[in-house]
């Protein structure tokens, strides 16, 4: 039986290109980037051009990019490190209940060393009072942090109204974006968001696992985490892993040139996928914002009186791969934070799925999916309601 | 090279079996230390495990974990010579920490060729020492240290610590049994206590995929993996029940659901038992905890087989199980949160005093064959080493 991997938020399959130039990367390039001879400038021009990659998809210059081991590194970087390095001027942060764990647990590890924190409620929608936000910025806030897109339910937030409350308010406020689920996938503009840091990873566009990086504003100061030998301009100690930030640099290539292509590919499916189980006559509801105005790739479905791990061990047999709540926690079986955060009721919260695509998903499978998505649930239904 | 002599017990009292459990113990042992280029020579009563010094360390872990051995220590071996002994003595007390001042011989003399008897080894030893040492005393209660000297038929061997063994007999000497092995905390505990007097087994982990994890499978093998260290290398069967649980849903009460289904369980595990020719099933079964573990559940769940029914865990406290399970290490496994067989069954208001006849009228209206045939048609099994 084929598979159908509709979990592309989680993870992304490697394209083959950058399967490619790694495993070349891997056996040639093998040389210490900080080296002095001809094998360690080899591997820095690699690095170098991973770099420029990954800033033009930015829309920034290179010499900000600071590659880490991916995005929870790029977010604990941003966070402790713009909160510890501005702690003089004050000790208030400001965040959203619905940020990733990597975002969140930041900030909780950061009370307990002093720091007080807001965090903004969402809506239904997931997104945030601006009024609210306005209100909370005080003299004493150093940094805010806010996703561009919802991992769970694909809300995009209006960073470049945000970005303006926060400035017209506090100029030295520290805007952190944590853009892992946008970057190559949506238009990204730091400079309209008036963003000083921004988080991105490379796993989530085809990339490999292990590489990551943050965009750091020039003139931003932050307490690096790591402390060895300077390498990225000191603010990520440690020699470099050369494989997976070529590869991170090549998939930041391939999907930011067809970031608009590929972002109507994800629409087309979703909204395949969609037409396609209500065609089945299936009960079902979305959760987070309506799916026009949602990311392309994330779609978050409820389907009341089934629970997730049910359904999605039935897709599994089926060869059809999706997620229950978000990935990084559904093994902890708690209830997504994201889901609670906008208001669903525990029937709902529990029954709820995450159907993800990617630009190498076909219509056809994703029809294909939903088709099973919809038998299984006509199947289950005849042993659980008699 | 290292010395190891090892002290077993229980079986030196089992008269005419007594060869074959020593030989048990031996492949046990043999099986054990394996990779560790160590060999294993059989004495009067005893065994003697040599190996490389830098695999002690290694052996003396795993030493720990063997049934049937009572005690053991790492020994020094000398010559059936007073000479030599004395001189090894010196030698071992030199060794020692300082503050080590008070102490007592233990001679034993298997050989009862040796020319000095046990308790004139234990004056000519300890006149010895303190005349080498001048700061030591000799205090029969509570030394500070205990000087173990053992006369073999070959060779004199020196000790200073006994290391406690896990006692019970040798795993496999009481035959072979299967294990139902859910996932739980209590299944592991049974299987060990199991392996304690002597059984050796297969498991058989009942799943219900697509209704629970492939993770809570990966549990099964990971259990088994803690478990292979106390004997040997365990065949695990994976059967999965889900078709069975669908029948069960749709043609009997939901409340009879639990006990219907460990009725297929236990057939189930019938066949595979003919199958593979295993004698008894072990389950973690223990009286009283949950409504399918009541007198009347368990009577009637067990009538659904002829076979024995081994259940070590039928009278221990939660906390007697869990202290079991954290002791061999299967506790943080088993508590890993996935999904196990039942939980997404599970009625809210289970029966507990279910009457036979009812729960054979509802059997008959299932086709009892064909459902168990197509279960083993899932039967999968790998073996854990």
């Amino acid at each position: 039986m084929k598979e159908i991997y509709l979990d592309n938020s989680a993870t992304t399959p490697l394209y083959p290109e950058v399967i490619t130039l790694m495993n070349r990367v891997q056996e040639l390039t093998f040389g210490n980037p900080s080296a002095m001879h001809e094998k360690g400038i080899a591997a820095e021009k690699l690095i170098n051009a991973a770099r420029r990659q990954v800033a033009h998809v930015l829309g920034v210059s290179g010499q900000e990019v600071v590659f880490t081991s991916g995005g929870t590194e790029a977010n604990n970087l941003a966070i402790c490190g713009g909160a510890r390095r501005n702690r003089k001027r004050g000790n208030h942060l400001i965040t959203t209940v619905f940020e990733h764990p990597s975002v969140l647990n930041c900030f909780r590890y950061l009370e307990r060393e002093g720091f007080k924190v807001s965090y903004l409620p969402v809506n239904r929608s997931g997104l945030i009072d601006l009024e609210m936000l306005q209100y909370e910025i005080t003299l004493a806030t150093t940094l805010v942090s806010i996703m561009h897109v919802n991992n769970e339910i694909g809300t995009v937030l209006p960073l470049a109204a945000i970005g303006q409350v926060i400035k017209a308010k506090n100029p030295r406020t520290l805007f952190h974006v944590d853009a892992v689920q946008s970057f190559a996938k949506l238009p990204l503009d730091p400079e309209r968001w008036q963003a000083d840091l921004i988080s991105c990873s490379s796993h989530k566009i085809h990339g490999p696992k292990g590489a990551g990086c943050l965009w750091i504003r020039k003139g931003t100061q932050l307490d690096p985490l790591f402390h060895g030998g300077g390498q990225e301009m000191g603010m990520r100690s440690g020699t470099e892993n050369t494989t997976a930030i070529a590869g991170f640099g090549l998939a930041a290539q391939l999907s930011g040139s067809a970031q608009s292509d590929q972002a109507a590919t994800m629409v087309a499916l979703k909204n395949a996928f969609i037409k396609e189980i209500e065609k089945q006559g299936i009960a079902f509801s979305i959760n987070g914002p309506n799916p026009e105005n949602a990311a392309p790739q994330i779609l978050s479905l409820a389907f009341s009186g089934f629970k997730a791990e049910l359904l999605l061990h039935s897709l599994e047999e089926k060869n059809i791969y999706v997620s229950a709540g978000s990935a990084c926690h559904s093994r902890h079986s708690k209830p997504s934070h994201v889901l609670k955060a906008i208001g669903l009721q525990d029937d709902l919260l529990n029954s709820s799925l995450r159907f993800s695509f990617s630009a190498l998903n076909s219509l056809e499978d994703v029809t294909l999916a939903a088709h099973k998505t919809a038998e299984t649930i006509r199947h289950l239904k005849t042993l659980i309601n008699q | 090279m290292s010395t190891i002599l090892v002290r077993y017990g229980e079986i030196a009292l089992k008269g005419r079996n007594r060869g074959q459990f020593e030989q048990q113990l031996q492949r046990n042992l043999k099986g054990a230390l394996h990779d560790l280029e160590a060999t294993i020579t059989r004495h009067h009563g005893r065994f003697s495990v040599h190996c490389p010094d830098a695999a002690l360390q290694q052996a003396t872990m795993r030493l720990r974990r063997i049934f049937g051995l009572v005690s053991f220590s790492p020994v020094y071996e000398t010559a059936l010579d007073i000479e030599a002994i004395k001189e090894a003595a010196a030698g071992i007390v030199k060794e020692l920490p300082a503050g080590n001042k008070t102490f007592k011989i233990m001679a034993r003399r298997s050989n009862k060729e040796f020319p000095y008897n046990s308790p004139e080894l234990n004056q000519i030893l300890g006149a010895h020492l303190l005349q080498c040492y001048p700061d030591l005393t000799v205090k029969l209660d509570d030394p500070s240290f205990i000087l173990e000297v053992e006369i073999g038929y070959q060779n004199t061997y020196l000790c200073l610590e006994r290391i406690p063994g896990p006692g019970g007999l040798p795993v496999g000497c009481s035959g072979r049994a299967l294990l139902l092995l859910s996932g739980g905390i209590d299944s592991p505990a049974a299987g060990w206590l199991a392996m304690k007097r002597g059984l050796s087994f297969e498991a058989v982990h009942f799943h219900s995929f697509p209704f629970t994890s492939k993770r809570s499978q990966e549990k099964a093998v990971d259990l088994c993996r803690k478990l292979m260290l106390y004997g040997h290398n365990i065949p695990l069967h994976q059967i999965s029940v889900t078709k069975i649980q669908e029948a069960l849903r749709k043609n009997c009460p939901e409340d009879l659901g639990v006990i219907l289904l460990r009725r297929m369980m236990l057939r189930l595990a019938e066949k595979l038992c003919e199958l593979r020719k295993l004698k008894v099933l072990v389950t973690g079964e223990n009286l009283g905890q949950v409504a399918s573990q009541t007198l009347d559940s368990i009577d009637v769940i067990s009538k659904a087989t002829r076979m024995l029914i081994l259940r070590p865990l039928i009278s221990f406290d939660k906390l007697e199980i869990t202290a079991i399970a954290e002791k061999i290490d299967t506790y943080e496994t088993s508590i890993l949160p996935y999904e196990d067989c039942c939980t997404l069954f599970v009625p809210a208001s289970p029966v507990t005093k279910p009457k036979l006849a009812i729960i054979e009228r509802y059997e008959q209206n299932l086709d009892l064959d064909f459902l168990l045939e197509e279960a083993l048609e899932t039967l999968e099994t790998q073996i854990i080493k």
